[in-house]
């Protein structure tokens, strides 16, 4: 059946059987290799992309289901002229990569982490990638990567009788 | 400008993997690839049964299925592949795997048939239309029970046993011409206590992000593989005896790969059909298997432990054994040689003057057990330090008091220790000291005090572990070397070759650091090529965490004797003495000592005449590193949950060429240490069924189970290699499981808990609690 | 990993959504956010041969309040239970539970009403529901009806909807000054939950204790009766028919339903 769907900034119009799932779609058809398949169960995120700007996991959306949607995969981060998107730039300056499998899925859930909650703790930035496994790294340099590109602390709140 | 060596130099390999992604197997995309089909397999779903029959007519009469093979295929035919070899020279041949079943099927997920379809959507489809019969015989999980021999898996054989140390030792004495000392009568007679227990070392998976996957075609005659791989020249020659075909008749290609973990030396059943399939088929072919199905094979560890400790009240220990029964499951991989690996650090940092070690590894209906980072060590660190605790706990003394006095003292020399095995150089007073100083024992020990008298419902436990391990040990005898190439063309840029095969480990950047330190050239113009058996014939790979001591030095030396080779040619050049010239990093090039502005850069000499120059390293043996860890857990008595809230690790893997790259390694086997003390396990039932075989039952840990780590340095160089490096990737793994699972039982120990079996789930710790109480009353 | 051959709809109202259940029978299943259903037909445990997506129809995705009671539309996803204002105040109970569920992934994906309509009894948000009680609003071919949530739930993975009915809305009551607490066990933390107990005006349920959410009736007559929390949470289980899986056995079920009972009314106070 038919699919339209904008894929890192460019509409595509493509041929699709139903239970194409998203994740291949983007691998096989669009040629976006970097989202990779894991597991079979949902659990492992190495296939997490954007869809309509919303961290998922590609392998369990099917490619159907994002028609008339956008979608953007890590290839979309890196800038024209080459330059690192912020947490991929944190990524390699604190070691938070090995053999690479986990991380476009590990850095497009950081992304979109940082986009809802710009300032999480430790305990935020664990809780936001648990659907995200990496067997490498012990999960210590991803998790201070992330709090590297944490803003500033909050300013302070408001006391009581302030609206 | 100072040298780069032990500076976190940021890695080399990042910018592909973090902007496109790396080019994993299933990622290649190679003309010679071009209409590949796609290959699927037909797995048993019965872990033990005779065939009946295989009805491939359904199948074959689907116009979406090319092809549908099965053994009596692969054995027919001027392409049939031989009768295959054992896995290792050492196992009986009647054991070994046949690349599809065609009379018995011995474990769950035995491959029994295969099906070539043009779309890999239909792959699954394909292989539900072959219709296996099988007739269920006995099924065997225990290999305790197996051991007994009273149902064989192998009537041929004569025995479940597939590898026996004692065998394995008298036979190499013979070889030798020695004779092996007779083992002591009672090596415990005349001990004041003596403790022995049981415990259960319980079988992981390695689980690398990127299962196997492999892709195949045929060129003139020759087999071109592409496979997820930890070593191309070993899998080349595993691919070689199982295919039936001579060595020059492949070329093994390693892509980027997803990760190893021990889980990829050799070659599987799978890789051999999909270049069989390719050949028969006359087109490509590729294969990727589904993370059910590596659930269903890789694994590691499996063994059980019954020690045996004595000493004096004192806290002396004069007598360890070490019985292990390692479940090789249905047929034996290097998971069965493994044992031999846990007998040479059976008495890790202690200078116990009886050890005794003996092993037997026994087939059972499950997966066939293969390596996990730290291969055999982590499982005799795990049993020694879990065996010092038990005999602390007996004579109520405290377990750092007991290790420190026990230790075997500093030495900057090798020496020999009780199981025979030669340590290379050992601090472990102040590996443990350096732990119980950063971990504020004395203010544990307290808050622990504290809860106790409190009767708090969260109670702290500490636990230790002094651990030392075998690194750069490899897979022939007696054997410790590497080889590397370091070329300069005439731009200026470099291409280093080595016979390590990378897999996150960072080699292109580490060997690149080396060379860079050495000629001056700038690392972004250096480029690490492995794992290409046209481009690297030899090599050993990456396991055992060999590859910065003896790959590492392999390029030191190639880069040290192609600036010799230079500043021969440099002084022709320049019509001087080759003393009077020496390297002249700045320019990348060499230059007249004394005389500024009169040199030639490696690349002008490049341009001349080819400027190649490939060396060896041998080392004299393998190397210990060793360290100390201290885990904090809190337990919740009430519900058993164990949560790791601190974890402190010393690591001494001698000197530290990248701080970045060896803290990473430590962080990954820290994980996957508490991973297996507290959550991990691949689990059958009675009747050889899977009962973790996705990653929702597996409990594969994410970031949430895992606390931020707390590193020490500590740098005792190894003299076996210039670099002063010993092995550091899988230290972790080998510290961190004892030291929590120490450290849950010591939450429990006022509650009179002695003892908690690996992984000491909640429902474990609740248990022991309520079998305390009981005794109790 | 991979999916038996579907056809796949995806009508533009739920009328023509029901047309479609109605007319392919048990081969149609519905799909909204898709992470209870593509799980299992990836494993070939399901294998539909019709899909009718209705994760896109207007109008089925809000929170309000109606009288004493709060309705949510029944295509409400997790993360906007987790984000929304209105729950926090009047059931506070659900964005906190719907936090709770999987990961951020999957609450970007998952809906109430495809977690209550798929009924594991191991589930966060079913567990949830029956404590708060209410009811679930399904429409079929002959228009709306209200089930009670008591009868919801009919059996593992089964539900009380009609094959040809689609769940639109929940409604459950107003209570954002009462005590409420959640107490989850898993292993992970994403896990599904080993026993879960919800608690909100002193009615208790279980999650995990058998083939449905349970309410620990004996609990609430007990504490009822002037009992203790001590005293009622021991009976937590009694009623209860929980299975022996990997991950705990009969006992410690029946021990960690009372215990987190226990904490759970102790957290509600």
């Amino acid at each position: 059946m038919k699919l339209r769907v904008t894929v890192n900034g460019r509409e595509r119009i493509d041929d699709v059987e139903p239970r194409l799932l998203l994740v291949h779609y983007l691998r096989e058809t669009c040629g976006l290799r970097a989202a990779n398949v894991g597991c079979d169960t949902t659990s492992c995120g190495a296939c997490t992309v954007h869809l309509d700007g919303q961290a998922v996991k590609a392998c369990t959306v099917l490619a159907v289901q994002s028609d008339g949607r956008s979608v953007d995969t890590v290839e979309s981060l890196t800038g024209p002229d080459g330059s690192l998107h912020p947490v991929q730039r944190a990524f390699h300056e604190h070691h938070a990569l090995q053999c690479g499998f986990c991380t476009p899925g590990m850095v497009m859930a950081a992304v979109d982490l940082l986009r809802e909650n710009p300032r999480p703790d430790e305990a935020q930035v664990r809780a936001g990638i648990e659907g995200n496994i990496c067997r490498c790294t012990g999960y210590h340099n991803i998790v201070a990567a992330i709090l590297a590109c944490a803003g500033p602390a909050a300013p302070a709140e408001p006391t009581a009788g302030q609206p | 400008m100072g040298s780069i060596l032990g500076t976190r130099v940021r890695r080399v390999e990042d910018e592909g993997f973090l902007t496109r992604g790396a080019v994993y197997t299933e990622d290649v995309q190679d003309d010679r690839l071009a209409g590949a089909l796609h290959l699927t397999f037909v797995r048993s779903p019965v872990a033990h049964a005779r065939i009946t029959a295989i009805d491939t007519s359904a199948a074959n009469g689907s116009e979406r299925v090319l092809a549908v093979y099965t053994a009596a295929d692969l054995g027919s035919g001027p392409d049939a592949v031989p009768p295959q070899p054992p896995s290792l020279p050492m196992f009986p041949p009647g054991m070994a795997q046949p690349l599809l079943a065609s009379d018995v099927v011995r474990y769950v997920g035995e491959p029994v048939a295969a099906v070539l379809t043009a779309q890999p959507y239909d792959g699954e489809d394909a292989a539900e239309l072959v219709a296996v019969g099988y007739d269920p015989l006995p099924v065997l999980t225990d290999p305790v029970a197996a051991a007994r021999d009273e149902l064989l898996l192998f009537p041929e054989v004569g025995s479940n046993t597939a590898f026996d140390l004692a065998v394995m030792a008298a036979a190499a004495a013979e070889a030798q011409g020695v004779e092996l000392p007779p083992p002591p009568p009672d090596p415990f007679d005349g001990c004041e206590v003596v403790v022995r227990r049981v415990l259960h070392n319980q079988r992981i998976a390695p689980a690398p992000l990127e299962g196997r996957a492999a892709a195949a075609t045929w060129q003139d005659g020759r087999l071109l593989l592409w496979c997820s791989n930890q070593g191309a020249q070993a899998v080349r020659q595993t691919v070689a005896a199982m295919l039936g075909v001579p060595l020059e008749g492949i070329r093994l290609i390693t892509p980027d790969v997803g990760g190893a973990f021990g889980g990829k030396f050799f070659a599987e059943p799978e890789h051999v059909v999909c270049a069989w399939a390719s050949r028969r088929a006359g087109r490509p072919v590729r294969w990727t298997e589904t993370r059910s199905e590596n659930l269903l094979s890789m694994h590691g560890r499996g063994q059980v432990q019954t020690v045996t400790i004595g000493g004096r009240r004192d806290g002396t220990i004069e007598a360890y054994h070490l019985d292990v029964v390692q479940d090789a499951g249905a047929y034996p991989r290097i998971g069965s040689m493994l044992p031999a690996l846990t007998a040479m650090m059976a008495s890790g940092v202690y200078a116990i003057p009886t050890v005794l070690t003996t092993a037997r590894s026994v087939v059972t209906n499950t997966g066939p057990m293969g390596a996990f980072r730290g291969a055999g060590r982590p499982e005799a660190t795990a049993a020694i330090e879990r065996a010092v605790d038990l005999f602390a706990a007996e004579i109520d003394m405290d377990p750092a008091d007991v290790r420190r006095r026990n230790m075997l003292a500093p030495f900057t020399e090798p020496v020999s220790v009780p199981t025979g095995t030669v340590y290379d150089t050992g601090d472990y007073a102040v590996a443990l000291d350096k732990v119980l100083a950063a971990a504020d024992y004395p203010g544990l020990r307290a808050e622990q005090a504290r809860r106790r008298a409190a009767g708090d419902v969260r109670q702290l436990g500490v636990g230790l572990s002094c651990y030392v391990e075998i690194t750069g040990a490899g897979m022939e005898p007696g054997v410790f070397k590497e080889n590397g190439s370091v070329q300069v063309h005439e731009d200026g840029s470099v291409t280093v070759l080595t016979g390590t095969s990378p897999h996150g480990q960072g080699h292109a950047t580490s060997f690149g650091m080396i060379v860079s330190d050495r000629l001056g050239i700038a690392m972004d113009r250096i480029t690490l090529r492995w794992g290409d058996t046209d481009l690297v014939p030899e090599g050993a790979g990456t396991g055992g965490s060999r590859s910065l001591q003896q790959g590492g030095a392999a390029v030191q030396r190639a880069t040290d004797d192609l600036i010799e080779i230079a500043r021969g040619r440099a002084a022709l050049l320049l019509e001087v003495d080759p003393e009077d010239v020496e390297v002249d990093v700045e320019h990348a090039g060499l230059r007249v000592k004394g005389v500024p502005g009169v040199g030639v850069t490696f690349a002008q000499l490049a341009a001349r005449e080819e400027l190649r120059v490939r060396a060896e390293f041998s080392s004299p043996g393998p190397t210990f590193p060793f360290g100390a860890h201290l885990a904090v857990v809190e337990v919740d008595t009430e519900s058993g949950a164990a949560e790791v809230i601190r974890l402190v690790a010393v690591d001494d893997a001698g000197t530290v060429l990248n701080p970045l790259i060896v803290e990473g390694q430590i962080h990954g086997g820290l994980a996957a240490g508490i991973a297996q003390a507290l959550y991990e396990e691949i689990r059958f039932d009675d009747d050889g069924n899977p009962l973790t075989g996705t990653f929702a039952d597996y409990a594969i840990v994410t970031a949430m189970e895992v606390p931020t780590f707390e590193l020490v340095g500590m740098e005792t160089p190894t003299p076996y290699n210039p670099l002063g490096a010993k092995g550091v990737g899988e230290a972790g793994t080998t510290g961190a499981t004892p030291a929590v699972q120490n450290a849950v039982i010591d939450a429990l120990a006022h509650l009179g808990v002695r003892h908690v079996d690996l992984p000491t789930t909640s429902q474990r710790v609740w248990r022991a609690i309520h079998q305390a109480r009981e005794g109790a009353r | 990993m991979i999916p038996a051959t579907f056809d796949y709809l995806r009508p533009d109202t739920v009328e023509q959504a029901l047309a479609a259940l109605t007319e392919h029978g048990d081969e149609a299943k519905l799909i909204a956010g898709g992470h209870s259903l593509l799980p299992m037909m990836k494993l070939r445990l399901a294998f539909p041969s019709v899909l009718v997506d209705v994760g896109r129809l207007d109008g089925l995705s809000y929170q309000r309040i109606d009288g004493d009671e709060v309705a949510i539309g029944a295509l409400t996803r997790h993360c906007d239970l987790v984000s929304s204002q209105l729950l926090a105040s009047e059931v506070p109970l659900l964005p906190h539970v719907a936090a709770r569920i999987g990961d951020r992934q999957i609450r970007h994906r998952g809906t109430i009403g495809g977690s209550l309509a798929h009924a594991d009894p191991a589930a966060d948000l079913p567990v949830a529901v029956r404590a708060l009680g209410g009811s679930l609003v399904a429409e079929g071919p002959g228009g709306r009806r209200r089930i009670d949530v008591a009868d919801f739930f009919v059996d593992y993975f089964e539900t009380a909807l009609g094959p040809d009915e689609m769940l639109v809305e929940i409604r459950v009551p107003r209570c954002g000054a009462e005590g409420w607490s959640y107490q989850r066990f898993s292993r992970r933390a994403h896990d599904w939950a080993i026993v879960a107990a919800a608690t909100v005006g002193g009615r208790v349920a279980l999650a995990n204790m058998g083939a449905v959410p349970l309410r620990a009736e004996a609990t609430e007559a007990a504490l009822a009766a002037g009992a203790s929390v001590a005293e009622a949470a021991a009976l937590a289980d009694a009623v209860t028919e929980p299975t022996a899986d990997g991950h705990a056995d009969v006992d410690y079920r029946r021990h960690l339903a009372r215990l987190l009972t226990r904490r759970a009314l102790e957290a509600a106070r």
